[in-house]
């Protein structure tokens, strides 16, 4: 919402600079979002009356103009304009002055003659002629008078003018006006507003019954709906001060009727339309839903398709107006209109945002009705617009008016306690200043009771009362307390303090923190090679997405992950290493009928100089890190579709599924265009937070020695080291301490299809142990190994 | 006798000084000292000596002998320090290479600033809540006093779920209020950061995904003051000690009154820059009296309890931490990006 100042000075005398202005009216609730004025950027430009002009004596497109500037001599420019006449009236930038545009004017020579300035288009001083449409269109501004020679133009063409710009909140639709506004600047400066008096001349003959009748079929939609009516209209443009308050304001002037319609709509809040009366056929206004399969031509030009659900203006036989959007094309006020239909209704504010949103068209005018506007102010509007109409000269006013208002808005009342006020600011307010602030704003207050008017809806409890005071007392006026309240104790869950080791340890493995969106295209599903049957295809879809890319919500992290990847290696970074921490949301059923699953998810996804068991080492030091290292297995998988399948496995904690980690399949990675091997993991947080465990106790060190033994052998290569692994543990026993695999050979020494594997194992007892009691077991390990796994020693 | 074992020690001190290896000085040490040794066969002539003259030659031997061991010593030591010394200067190395880092990976900025204020509430006495971002449009809306056609729905523009008419993408953290007072356990004073999602196309400073922090206090007695001292104390923690904070009214349809808090800026201190636009104050956050009706809704009892609430993006903070200019480069993950925090 603009508000130019001068415009603001019309309706309160507020005594102070424009900064004074912005700053106080901030506090007090209205947001300014910036002040302009064209102005600024305008000096040293007066008035001067051309005295005399002669040819340039080497130039003959150039004249030299001798001109009265209110200086004791005249001044010599020379120009090349060819619109200027002895006697014209215009504006002169002396040297030194600054134009539009950051121009500056200095004295010279044009062709050997001095030039002392220069005289100026409309243009020049930062306007056009949408704004001066009296202004050449090429060629020197003239003035419409004669005004004192050497006085200052900004005054003159009113260009000296800041406007300041609000920011205004959904609840306050009554200061989507100049005079809401206003009402603000005095309740905060605590100064009188000055309502604009309106008087009626009321010329015209006729009875105003005869002339047109109002029905309201739907006043749910159209609580009220006044018409009145102006005859022997004369459209041509409107004066300079209104087409400058209107172009200050953001509105582009068009004609005197139109412009009185747009400054009402600024000035009161209240949206107005005018109709040629010839064209309301019955001479009647009918207030309607539209007819299915309805169809109106709206002033814009573009044929509109209704539906019932919207409101029109309609007369016996058409719709002539979209309420509260737009009027038709088919009433529209045309140049030679002889009796115009002001309207100024009340339209239901929902019902005007879902019909604009509906028809693809947002109007200045919709956007006031959706904020839910007081139909009192129809009123006060509709005669306001019929007063400028008189002042301007541009028709004759017929008495009275058709008001159909079948359920008048009364005042109410809102009961409030001084002292629960008080107590809920944490000020100490006197019941007499509570009643004071309240009545800068038009509240009738009386320690107990407050009438509020009608123009402010957003008042209905005392909690909407305390934020009146409050904010007119000054927000920075409450004392500033911390809550003595029950004490608390700040902390975080078990579940929080998983998620901080859990990105903790990521980082000391030297990765870096990703953040993915958490929706994305369904097209993902074959980028990752996910089958067609597969769980994860099953999403939660939005139905208004910013676009397919857009259109689901995640059910795999790994997407997110691979694209980030893929960024990087894009990029030419040589390595990356990444994790996530982020949510999937597994739908319990489809449709849904309730909340989704969301699941927290650990991703990590690497490439460079690393493979399979980095990845794998950082899972098993996580686990170790939580304290479930033992609980910790791997399985190796074949089947999982993203994976490469002779490197990936299941990570298994308790037994039960955890996640996957792997190489990503060659065709994935290409997909992402990674050309290098990418490894990932995809870790449920909730398994490992579920079996999370930081309860320790200590251990005692070890008393007696450790015994240690090597063992290598050649086994065939489909075999796992976890097989062997299991048997050592299995025939060693209890007194096996630790078993370490300290070597993996394929090569020239070994068979082909077999490798060599040498572990070394630990043993230790509650005694020192003898070479015979660990002789026994490594035998039965030996020989379970032979017997089960085929394996044969190799020479120690 | 005498003079041979003045002699003896002569030889043994001018070939001690003369061993240039370890080795050599193994070998004088069996000449002089050995069995079968130089300074033995004197001695051994011994017995040949009277009874007088034998504890003086004895004496002498023995101080030969010491002389000569003491000798040995120190030239072995000698020659193990040059050894050493040899041995080390072989062994320098350029210190000036670089050394081999076992690289720390970094958080995330936002995870770096959501920490920062997680920390600030916790001290205060805040606990940290969560909940879905699929939500109900109950939660997201009528539960926090924004009725079906209320303007702020349109403002928000919010994504809705397929098929599932009363389900959404939460557009605001503020449905954690609700299902923390729902709980029923007073009093509360809690935290909520989370992703929030808004239909805005991805441009330099829009997201349709981003992060917000809502902050909840309910009690007996709560009042504006209160809102104002802790979120004074947040901002000077957040921005410094000497940040200044003002609060302007403002409006949210789930508090009343409701205010929103700038914070002078931090990159000029108040006077005005490119950072505050020339104002001297940065927007952080909104905040409020939580509504009577989100109270009784949420059951409640407004004549008993007050409470206040805030809430702030969390993207728009990192950035200025960090002079980040472009949102998106939060979302790209590239590590060149990542490293710097």
């Amino acid at each position: 919402m603009n508000l130019p100042m001068s415009w603001l000075a019309e309706y309160v005398d507020l005594n102070c600079t424009v900064k004074e202005f912005t700053d106080k009216i901030t506090l007090s609730g209205s947001k300014v979002e910036s002040v302009e004025n064209k102005g600024d950027c305008i000096s040293k430009v007066v008035v001067g009356k051309v005295l005399e002009i002669e040819k340039h004596p080497d130039a003959d497109k150039l004249v030299v103009v001798q001109l009265d500037v209110g200086q004791a001599e005249p001044i010599q420019i020379v120009t090349g304009a060819d619109n200027l006449f002895v006697g014209a009236y215009v504006p002169v930038a002396l040297d030194g002055a600054h134009l539009a545009g950051n121009v500056k004017i200095k004295k010279g020579k044009l062709r050997g003659v001095v030039s002392n300035g220069m005289m100026c288009s409309i243009e020049e001083l930062g306007f056009t002629r949408n704004d001066y449409p009296e202004a050449p269109e090429n060629g020197i501004y003239i003035f419409d008078k004669q005004y004192p020679t050497g006085s200052d133009v900004k005054e003159i063409l009113q260009i000296d003018d800041p406007v300041v710009e609000f920011e205004i909140t959904s609840n306050r639709p009554d200061c989507f006006s100049i005079i809401g506004l206003a009402r603000e600047a005095a309740a905060t400066f605590a100064k009188p507003l000055k309502y604009p008096q309106i008087t009626l001349k009321e010329t015209a003959e006729g009875n105003i019954e005869d002339m047109i009748s109002v029905e309201i079929q739907n006043p749910k939609l159209c609580p009220r709906y006044i018409a009145r009516v102006v005859k022997n209209v004369k459209i041509g443009p409107s004066p300079l001060w209104l087409r400058h308050r209107l172009t200050a304001s953001g509105v582009r002037p068009i004609n005197n009727i139109v412009d009185i319609t747009n400054y009402v709509m600024l000035e009161l809040g209240q949206p107005m339309h005018a109709f040629d009366i010839d064209t309301i056929s019955g001479r009647k206004i009918i207030v309607r839903n539209a007819v299915q399969g309805e169809k109106i031509t709206t002033l814009d030009g573009n044929l509109r398709q209704l539906d019932p659900s919207m409101l029109v203006i309609a007369d016996t036989d058409k719709a002539v107006a979209l309420a509260g959007v737009m009027g038709g094309e088919n009433s529209m006020v045309s140049p030679d209109a002889q009796a115009i239909l002001f309207e100024s209704a009340n339209f239901n504010g929902p019902n005007v945002r879902i019909t604009a949103k509906k028809v693809g068209l947002r109007t200045d005018a919709s956007a006031k009705y959706e904020k839910g506007l007081d139909p009192n102010l129809a009123l006060e509007a509709v005669n306001r617009a019929v007063q400028l109409v008189e002042e301007l000269g541009c028709g004759e006013v017929v008495k009275s008016m058709v008001d159909c208002y079948p359920q008048k808005r009364e005042k109410w009342q809102i009961n409030y306690s001084s002292d629960k006020i008080n107590s809920l600011l944490g000020t100490n307010i006197s019941s007499q200043e509570m009643i004071d602030l309240l009545g800068r704003l038009e509240i009738e207050a009386d320690g107990e009771k407050a009438i509020i008017p009608t123009f402010r809806p957003d008042l209905e409890t005392q909690a909407d009362l305390a934020e009146e005071i409050a904010r007119l007392y000054g927000y920075d006026n409450i004392e500033t307390t911390l809550s003595s309240g029950t004490p608390t104790v700040g902390k975080k869950t078990k579940r929080q303090i998983i998620e901080d080791k859990i990105i903790n340890t990521m980082t000391a493995f030297g990765l870096c923190e990703a953040m993915n969106f958490s929706f994305e295209s369904p097209k993902v599903f074959d980028k990752l090679n996910i089958r067609k049957d597969s769980n994860l295809r099953n999403t939660v879809t939005i139905s208004n997405p910013l676009g397919e890319d857009f259109s689901i919500m995640r059910t795999t992290t790994l997407n997110g992950m691979l694209s980030s990847l893929s960024t990087n290696y894009n990029r030419r970074n040589a390595q990356a290493g990444l994790f996530e921490i982020g949510k999937i949301y597994i739908p319990k059923q489809l449709p849904l009928t309730e909340l989704p699953d969301e699941k927290s998810v650990l991703t990590i996804g690497m490439y460079g100089k690393v493979d399979f068991y980095d990845i794998k080492g950082m899972i098993q030091e996580l686990c170790a890190v939580l304290e479930i290292d033992s609980k910790l297995d791997f399985e190796p998988k074949t089947d999982v579709e993203f994976m490469h399948p002779g490197r990936c496995a299941e990570v298994l904690i308790n037994g039960e599924y955890a996640g996957v980690i792997g190489e990503i399949h060659p065709s994935v990675s290409n997909n992402y265009a990674i050309g290098t091997r990418v490894y990932a993991a995809v870790i449920n947080i909730d398994s490992l937070a579920d079996n999370a465990d930081f309860e320790k106790t200590y251990k005692p060190l070890p008393k007696f020695p450790a015994v240690s033994r090597d063992i290598a052998m050649l086994v065939k290569d489909e075999i796992n080291v976890k097989e062997i692994e299991s048997i050592i543990k299995q025939m060693g026993g209890k007194l096996v301490e630790s078993i370490k695999l300290f070597d993996v050979y394929k090569g020239k020494q070994i068979q082909q299809n077999y490798k060599s594997v040498a572990y070394n194992i630990t043993f230790r007892a509650d005694h020192t142990l003898t070479d015979e009691e660990v002789n026994l077991p490594m035998k039965k390990i030996v020989k379970t190994l032979e017997e089960k796994l085929s394996v044969q020693l190799r020479d120690k | 006798m005498k003079q041979k074992l003045s002699q003896i020690k002569d030889l043994a001190m001018e070939s001690l000084n003369k061993a240039e290896e370890l080795k050599d000085i193994d070998e004088l040490k069996v000449r002089f000292l050995g069995k079968k040794g130089e300074l033995t066969k004197i001695l051994k002539g011994m017995s040949s000596l009277s009874a007088e003259q034998r504890p003086e030659i004895g004496k002498l031997a023995n101080e030969v002998r010491s002389a000569i061991e003491d000798k040995l010593a120190e030239a072995k030591n000698n020659l193990m320090q040059k050894e050493q010394q040899i041995k080390l200067k072989a062994e320098s190395i350029d210190v000036t290479m670089p050394g081999r880092i076992n690289c720390i990976g970094h958080k995330h900025p936002m995870t770096i600033v959501i920490d920062n204020i997680k920390d600030i509430f916790i001290g205060m006495g805040y606990e940290i809540a969560q909940g879905p971002e699929v939500e109900t449009a109950y939660y997201n809306f009528e539960a926090l006093n924004i009725p079906e056609n209320h303007p702020a729905r349109d403002e928000q523009d919010t994504f809705y779920i397929k098929s599932a008419a009363d389900l959404l993408l939460r557009t605001q953290t503020s449905p954690v209020q609700v299902r923390v007072m729902q709980q029923g356990k007073l009093p509360i004073k809690i935290i909520a950061p989370g992703r929030v999602y808004r239909a805005d196309e991805v441009d330099a400073t829009h997201s349709p995904i981003f992060h917000q922090l809502e902050g909840l206090v309910i009690d007996k007695g709560i009042t504006m003051g209160d809102l104002k001292g802790a979120l004074a104390v947040f901002a000077k923690e957040l921005f410094g000690e000497n940040t200044k904070v003002r609060f302007r009214p403002h409006h949210f349809p789930f508090t009343e009154p409701s205010a929103e808090m700038d914070a002078s800026c931090f990159a000029c201190g108040g006077k005005g820059c490119r950072v505050c636009k020339d104002s001297g104050w940065i927007e952080v956050l909104g905040c409020g009296m939580v509504h009577p009706k989100v109270l009784e809704m949420a059951g409640i009892d407004s004549e008993i309890y007050s409470g206040f609430a805030f809430g702030m993006g969390l993207e728009r903070v990192t950035m200025q931490k960090y002079s980040i200019t472009d949102l998106r480069l939060l979302f790209e993950n590239d590590i060149k990006f990542l490293n710097q925090f």
